[in-house]
């Protein structure tokens, strides 16, 4: 097999390789890599602000750029057919169909849940140490 | 009219890893490799589909207790350590690197070189649950556990242990009892490793050692995590009583603000937060575990030299679910840690 | 007009070197072990034939207490242990796997001119967790027994001593094996189609089983977290379904229609393209609208996803989310309807030949036509408040669920038979089988549609007396249906021994299953498949030496140039 890895290797432009096979340059793959530390150190940053409100909306926007170039480059997405795009991406429609739905219910009835008797809330199960 | 040879060639179902004429890998009902690829490649995908579905279960829950009760995540917060849950992001940020440049690897037919990075991926698959093991255990030390078990008082910090072995590490009891398994996989591994090695079984001789060494990552992970955390803390005991204050007064601040009885006349079930977080870190730890063994089974088809410019689909399936973990961090991360 | 001896070896009984899948391999391993799409199939139908008569008999058992409205051998609480287990078996061990895992994975291969499915591997673990499954279904049963209801609602679900925590493993089992035997027919029907055959040229079997995979795939997760949820709960209790620790038992609701809902489109989606299959062949009729039932299926499948709000109309569930479930509930008959018109425009002038496959079809659009427009009324909100929790529901989902599913179950057995057995059965017997199962289901169901608008509530072990007469009746019908699918059992596996041989094509019909012999070969075709237009029946021609129908292009026009010694094709 090592004179397959070389003649492989030797080939810049991998032209010999099956039409369903695109290997990803190495340049990129680290570019992508030090992007996502860079995001992450980001949101940790930015978390550190103290946005109130906007902190959330803040890191779920760092984390889907960062969601989307792992789809992107790592999971090959650039280069793949565009019914198994489809496929992937409608998950995430149906994913907020689901959460949507009932958080908009839930609102509704949230408020009878809270009624529910205090004194029937039982004790939590764990015996507690001697020293504390 | 036009017609469709469907007796190509027929081959043997169960192929033999021996020989390695052509068509070894193309099983007897796909005509050609791209066909037998593309199945597997839209396969992956729709099986990512599903464990995004899966995984949207806890997703709805986190939304709806973070939408009702966000006071649950402001008392929740202290308890989790961005720091520790910060380097588990650069470590499974790393082993997606590791996985997608091994893909990379087996696209070229450079077997040995993908082996080496899909053992990389191993041990950090094993490191980030080695930090796992003792974010969990430190909460386990301060009763922090599901809603119906969250017992934490403020302020409580646990005794050291003085017997026994977490006695003489100086680390909980809790920890060891998560490090049991790995430790006997790790001897066993490398036990069954030597005995391939003596009875000249390279291939698995080699399997067992890789993982043997992954198993090496989990006590890499559980320590360094250790560390940190003995340092964090004594960090909080001496210099840190400003640390503490400060948050203390912040607290104050909060409570003052929101004021306990205007959203829920209830204390805030604290414990429920924990439910959801122990139930996703607990279903993503699962499924790093299976990416453990998955990972090992490619890393044994690689010394086996299995992959080809023309037939490389299982490290590249792996690897889509290997992101696709990665993914899930990446959104449980900020959710989970990062609250103020 | 006399046949190539190639055509001998397509439409005839002639095989491969290997033999028919049925004796190409002996012994009990060679069946366990096998990745063959047809003998998983076969597995498959014996297993959910075998589900399908326990949880039929805990009906019969359940319709036998419900005759006095007295105790007779039930205590209430062995009451609530059975319904719960006819519903858990028959919903999730019976109707989700039964025509896309038996019948489907027997036919869709060949249906494509394919030699498996994408997957043979995953399909054997399929069936083995469907095995699995149904065995913590079992352990339940046989251990504390199961009284949630097969819905498992919280927070009784939480509180109860009998078996939850199997029964959820069960489920959850079941779920995965419904998974993957959906994104594997998705993957089958997506890559493995021969070059010529495009979307608009399949048949209409496969769409539907597209369409439910597509479901399969998307909603059954949901279910397998719901009920890890439900499990985690037991174990530890985790607080997120139980409002004793802040939790949110509506919202065990919301996941589990989530999930449950758009499973009722798993269960009918099959049925319904096993019924466009059959009613186009048995009218020797193009199939009429062919886009619009194609279309439709998919329709259904996504529709589905965005109604599972109707089953909380009782639940608190806000006004204006129930709303808008409501009407688009109501959306939900449009393609449904489509469905059945073109059905209806596929008879109009065919000739028509009433086989027991006929039989049943014609069944099932009476059945399902009833049970889809009760639906009508469970979704419009006014009317379910009266309505929800009663009879009325029972009859209605059993409507759908037995008159639809079971009834087109029943026709594509009848109809595939032969094809998977190389023997008919008896016709006559056939339509006798037919008769019960119509004539049981609408004295069993009917009856429950008058007793559920007048308040019988569901799930009560005893009732006032002004319902016994309904109960009566609906007791007897049961047991008229049960001798009906009995009967039909018989005739089928009698046929296997004693039944005369046919050979590859009695029916004439024209999609690609068809064109090989029958049992098929081992490898599904032993020549080149010949491709036509699933519903082009002109290809198809009548061959006197071999007793079956032929493709066109096999037959040698009137000059006997060759005629060979033919095979002899019994
Ligand atoms: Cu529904």
């Amino acid at each position: 097999m090592n004179e397959h890895e070389h003649a492989h290797d030797s080939h810049g432009d991998h032209g010999d390789l099956p039409r369903y096979n695109h290997p990803v340059s190495v340049k990129l793959l680290l570019t992508v890599f030090f992007c996502l530390v860079g995001l992450t150190i980001l949101t940790v940053v930015v978390n550190g602000f103290g946005l109130g409100q906007l902190d959330i909306w803040a890191a779920l926007l760092i984390a889907s750029v960062k969601a989307a170039i792992v789809c992107l480059f790592f999971m090959h997405m650039f280069w793949e057919k565009g019914f198994n795009i489809i496929a992937f991406i409608s998950s995430l429609f149906f994913v907020t169909l689901f959460i949507g739905l009932t958080l908009m219910d839930t609102r509704a009835y949230r408020d009878s849940q809270d009624k529910f008797p205090l004194d029937k809330r039982p004790e939590p199960t764990v015996v507690r140490d001697a020293n504390s | 009219m036009s017609s469709v040879d469907t007796t190509a060639e027929v081959h043997d179902e169960h192929h033999d890893d021996d020989h390695h004429d052509h068509g070894e890998f193309i099983a007897h009902h796909f005509d050609t490799p791209e066909q037998q690829y593309d199945s597997g490649k839209l396969g992956i995908w729709v099986f990512l589909v599903t464990e995004v579905l899966f995984f949207s279960g806890l997703f709805c829950a986190y939304v709806l207790l973070r939408y009702h009760q966000p006071e649950v995540f402001v008392a929740a917060s202290e308890h989790l350590d961005k720091v520790l849950g910060g380097i588990n992001t650069i470590v499974l940020l790393f082993s997606s690197l590791t996985m997608a440049w091994a893909v990379r690897a087996a696209q070229l037919g450079q077997n040995r070189f993908a082996s080496r990075l899909i053992l990389i991926t191993m041990v950090c698959a094993a490191v980030f649950l080695g930090v796992k093991a003792v974010e969990y255990s430190h909460k386990w030390d301060l009763n922090i556990y599901v809603a119906s078990h969250y017992n934490y008082i403020e302020g409580y910090h646990p005794d050291a242990p003085s017997e026994g072995l977490a006695g003489a590490l100086g680390v909980s009891q809790s920890l060891i009892n998560l490090c049991v398994l790995p430790a006997i996989l790790l001897v066993g591994f490398l036990v069954a490793g030597v005995i391939y090695r003596v009875r000249e079984s390279q291939a698995m001789s080699a399997l067992y050692l890789a993982m043997a060494v992954m198993m090496g990552g989990f006590f890499l992970g559980a320590v360094g995590g250790q560390i940190y955390q003995n340092a964090a803390e004594s960090a909080a005991a001496h210099g840190g009583d400003h640390g503490h204050d400060a948050a203390a007064g912040e607290h104050a601040e909060e409570a003052a603000v929101t004021g306990p009885d205007t959203t829920s006349k209830y204390p805030p079930p604290i414990g429920m937060f924990f439910s959801i977080y122990y139930i996703m870190t607990g279903l993503h730890a699962f499924h790093v575990i299976g990416g453990m063994v998955a990972l090992s089974w490619l890393y044994y088809r690689c010394t086996r030299n299995h992959f080809r410019p023309d037939y490389y689909g299982p490290v590249d399936f792996v690897g889509l679910y290997w992101h696709l973990v990665d993914l899930i961090w990446i959104y449980l991360f900020p959710l989970l840690y990062l609250i103020n | 007009m006399s046949t190539t001896p190639q055509a001998a070896k397509l439409f005839g009984n002639a095989i491969g070197e290997k033999g028919n899948y049925l004796n190409a391999s002996r012994g009990i391993k060679s069946w366990l072990l096998t990745l063959d799409h047809k003998r998983i199939g076969i597995m498959y139908l014996i297993g959910v034939t075998v589900a399908l008569l326990l949880a039929g008999v805990f009906a019969l058992v359940l319709r036998s207490e419900l005759f006095t409205g007295t105790k007779m051998f039930l205590t209430e609480a062995q009451y609530n242990q059975m319904f719960t287990l006819h519903g858990a078996i028959m919903v999730f061990a019976f109707i989700i796997p039964s025509v896309p895992a038996a019948l489907g994975n027997f036919v869709l291969p060949m249906m494509l001119g394919a030699k498996d499915v994408a997957f043979p591997r995953l399909n054997l673990c399929s069936f083995y967790l469907w095995l699995f499954g149904t065995g913590f279904l079992l352990v339940a049963m046989l251990t504390n027994g199961l009284d949630t209801g097969w819905t498992f609602y919280t927070p009784y679900s939480i509180k109860t001593t009998s078996a939850v925590m199997y029964a959820t493993m069960g489920a959850f089992i079941l779920g995965f094996s419904s998974i993957f035997t959906g994104l594997n027919f998705l993957v089958t029907i997506n890559t493995m189609r021969p070059p010529t055959m495009t979307w608009f040229k399949m048949p209409l079997f496969l769409w539907s089983l597209y369409a439910t995979s597509i479901i399969q795939i998307l909603a059954t997760p949901v279910l397998g977290i719901t009920l890890l949820l439900l499990f985690a709960e037991r174990a530890l209790h985790i607080g997120i379904f139980d409002p004793a620790y802040g939790g949110d038992p509506v919202l065990f609701q919301h996941f589990f229609w989530f999930y449950s809902h758009p499973a009722v489109y798993i269960m009918i989606l099959p049925a319904m393209g096993i019924i466009s299959e059959l009613m186009s062949v048995h009218a020797h009729k193009k199939i009429f609208g062919y886009a619009f039932i194609a279309f439709s299926s998919v329709a259904i499948a996504l529709l589905g996803f965005l109604v599972w709000g109707h089953h909380l109309f009782a639940s608190g569930q806000s006004t204006l989310l129930s709303l808008i479930f409501s009407a688009i509930t109501f959306s939900v008959a449009i393609p449904s309807a489509v469905k059945v018109f073109n059905w209806l425009a596929t008879l109009y002038k065919g000739s028509i030949s009433l086989v027991t496959p006929m039989c049943y079809a014609l069944s099932f659009i009476f059945l399902f036509g009833i049970g889809g427009l009760t639906g009508l009324f469970l979704g419009t909100l006014s009317v379910d408040i009266h309505l929800h929790d009663t009879y009325f529901v029972v009859a209605h989902f059993h409507f759908v669920m037995v008159g639809g599913t079971l009834t087109a179950l029943l026709g594509g057995l009848f109809h595939w038979w032969p094809k998977m057995f190389g023997r008919m059965y008896n016709d006559f017997m056939g339509r006798v089988s037919c008769f019960l199962v119509f004539a049981g289901f609408n004295l069993t169901f009917f009856p429950q549609f008058v007793m559920g608008a007048r308040g019988m509530p569901r799930r009560y072990a005893r009732y006032d007396p002004e319902f016994q007469i309904f109960h009566q009746v609906s007791t007897i019908g049961a047991f008229v249906l049960g001798i009906g699918v009995v009967v039909a059992f018989a005739v089928l596996v009698y046929a296997i021994y004693r039944g005369p041989k046919v050979g590859g094509n009695p029916w004439g019909a024209a999609s690609l299953e068809w064109q090989s012999s029958s049992p098929p070969d081992y490898h599904n075709f032993t020549h080149k498949v010949v491709m036509n237009d699933p519903y082009d029946y002109s290809v198809m021609v009548y061959d006197e030496d071999l007793d079956t129908y032929i493709h066109r292009e096999f037959t040698v026009p009137e000059k006997p140039a060759r005629t060979e010694p033919e095979p002899t094709t019994t």
